[in-house]
């Protein structure tokens, strides 16, 4: 079964399960990836799914889409390969995906 | 014996104390106990996306079933009718005895009902469950006009949402303008225009006084003797919360169930979070109720930690969201009792702008209208307490392009 791995800020990896079309924030509540909240649902209202993508896997993921830009450029933690974990949509050729969750959401 | 703990109410605060009581590893049973047959489901999309249509209800849970399974949470159907804390014991509807080691009470609110004559004519709705709002698209399915008691947040999304569906809607607010108690004059001015804008007529001042019809609602009619035709009428006035578990039990409530910074009622066994909390806020140095889902979330992870011998204080600054058309609404903090207003934008023409409280030249909240950057800034301004220069606050899109 297809992968995605959560590292959190104490370095502690959360390897769950990659279901296709869901968000990657959903995935992580789901599995309760602890620092991933998504207080609005999804819409990305509330900035509580910040994620920094690794970059070896940006080509693959994609970069942050202007809506997630707008939330996260007053964030504090901002990397530039930074997205909103709600806004992207699991694919099968994510599998092996390693993302890093911050120390503090929004 | 293995320590129990009980969560009344399956709600966004019940699901959040749930998966948080196992984060803090509470080594024994969870129990999430809940009168609704689906999965804690969100509520903020039943007035907006999943009304509309836009959104299908397996969307709507905020974890999938996995997760209780996994996670060794019991759900069980039914309503807690009363805690025996001498002997620590819940009793359910169906006359089961439950004990336990812990409980959180999330027991939300409900509408709260106009009361007016006619209120039980079929087509006469509230809206606070999904079975509400699916009754809701059943009867806008046959399109005609909807009426809608009440201009707050609920009443306008829920307009947006059924314009959105090609109804001709009317809003009949009491007071003098919409948003009354939530917002300054100028953000009530500017969505009662884009309201207007879209087709949904406002009228203030609109004070109703009963439903009229044989067996379903045909009219409304207004306190003067008005009759404003209706296909179908949405009530929403407002909530109250649930909190006859805890008066009957003892524990104090004072318009909600009473917590601390960290969720404690007056029972030291038992913690209160979400809608049916009323919260002692330090940051305010009062007692406040929020009706907000971040909130829930905030006052539920400090419970969970409660529960399982931890602190986690309730700290977080209040937010709250609303979506209508292509209008997103992000608010800061709370406005009550500002002496002064900073507008960034110009809410008589535009879609994008900002409104900015301040209370002796602190900024204390902000209504943020397709301006999430200022959104951001405010939360962060707010909650560090810095002081800020009304001259940045007022320049349009002072933010934008300051990144990356």
């Amino acid at each position: 079964m297809s992968s995605v791995t959560f590292v959190t800020h104490e370095g502690e990896s959360h390897e769950v399960p990659l279901d296709d079309d869901r968000s990657l924030m959903q995935i992580a509540v789901d599995n309760g990836v602890p620092g991933i909240d998504g207080d609005c649902g999804g819409e990305a209202a509330c900035g509580t799914c910040h994620i920094v993508v690794d970059p070896a896997w940006t080509d693959t993921v994609g970069m942050s889409t202007e809506v997630e830009e707008e939330m996260l450029a007053m964030n504090p933690e901002r990397h530039p390969t930074s997205r909103l974990a709600c806004q992207m949509t699991a694919a099968e050729k994510w599998d092996g995906l390693v993302v890093q969750v911050p120390e503090f959401q929004m | 014996m293995t320590p129990r703990a009980l969560v009344v109410g399956a709600s966004h605060a019940g699901a959040q104390v749930a998966a948080g009581l196992r984060q803090h590893k509470w080594d024994g049973d969870i129990v999430l106990i809940g009168d609704e047959a689906a999965l804690p489901y969100q509520r903020p999309p039943l007035s907006k996306a999943y009304l509309a249509g836009d959104m299908a209800v397996d969307a709507l849970a905020i974890r999938g079933a996995d997760f209780y399974a996994k996670q060794e949470i019991t759900r069980r159907d039914g309503a807690v009718e009363s805690i025996d804390r001498a002997a620590q014991q819940v009793e359910l509807a169906d006359g089961a005895r439950l004990r336990y080691d812990r409980i959180a009470l999330c027991t939300g609110a409900r509408p709260r009902r106009l009361n007016a004559p006619g209120e039980d004519l079929e087509g006469v709705f509230y809206l606070r469950t999904s079975a509400d709002v699916e009754a809701i698209r059943v009867a806008a399915r046959t399109g005609g006009r909807a009426v809608i008691v009440g201009g707050g947040y609920v009443g306008l999304e829920t307009a947006a949402s059924l314009r959105k569906l090609g109804l001709e809607v009317i809003v009949l607010e009491a007071a003098e303008r919409v948003l009354g108690r939530v917002t300054a004059p100028q953000v009530s001015a500017f969505y009662t225009r884009v309201h207007a804008e879209e087709g949904v007529e406002i009228r203030t001042g609109a004070a109703v006084e009963a439903f009229a019809g044989d067996r379903r609602v045909q009219e409304v009619v207004l306190a003067g003797g008005e009759r404003i035709a209706a296909d179908f009428v949405i009530i929403g006035i407002g909530v109250l919360p649930n909190t006859d578990l805890a008066t009957t039990a003892g524990i104090v409530v004072d318009d909600g169930v009473v917590i601390d910074d960290r969720a404690r009622t007056s029972d030291p066994l038992i913690t209160a979070a979400g809608d049916c909390a009323s919260h002692d806020m330090a940051r305010y140095g009062r007692r406040i109720r929020l009706e907000s889902v971040p909130s829930a979330g905030e006052q539920a992870k400090a419970a969970a930690a409660t529960m399982c011998g931890k602190t986690k204080e309730i700290a977080a600054l209040p937010w709250f969201w609303s979506d209508q058309y292509d209008l997103k609404l992000q608010i800061a903090g709370l406005n009550h009792g500002y002496d002064e207003i900073v507008v960034s934008g110009d809410p008589t023409r535009d879609r994008a702008f900002t409104c900015y409280y301040l209370r002796e030249g602190q900024l204390i909240a902000a209504d943020c209208i397709n301006r999430p950057r200022d959104f951001i800034f405010s939360k962060q301004t707010i909650s560090s307490g810095k002081e800020v220069d009304r001259a940045e606050l007022e320049r349009t899109d002072s933010r934008v392009g300051s990144s990356r």
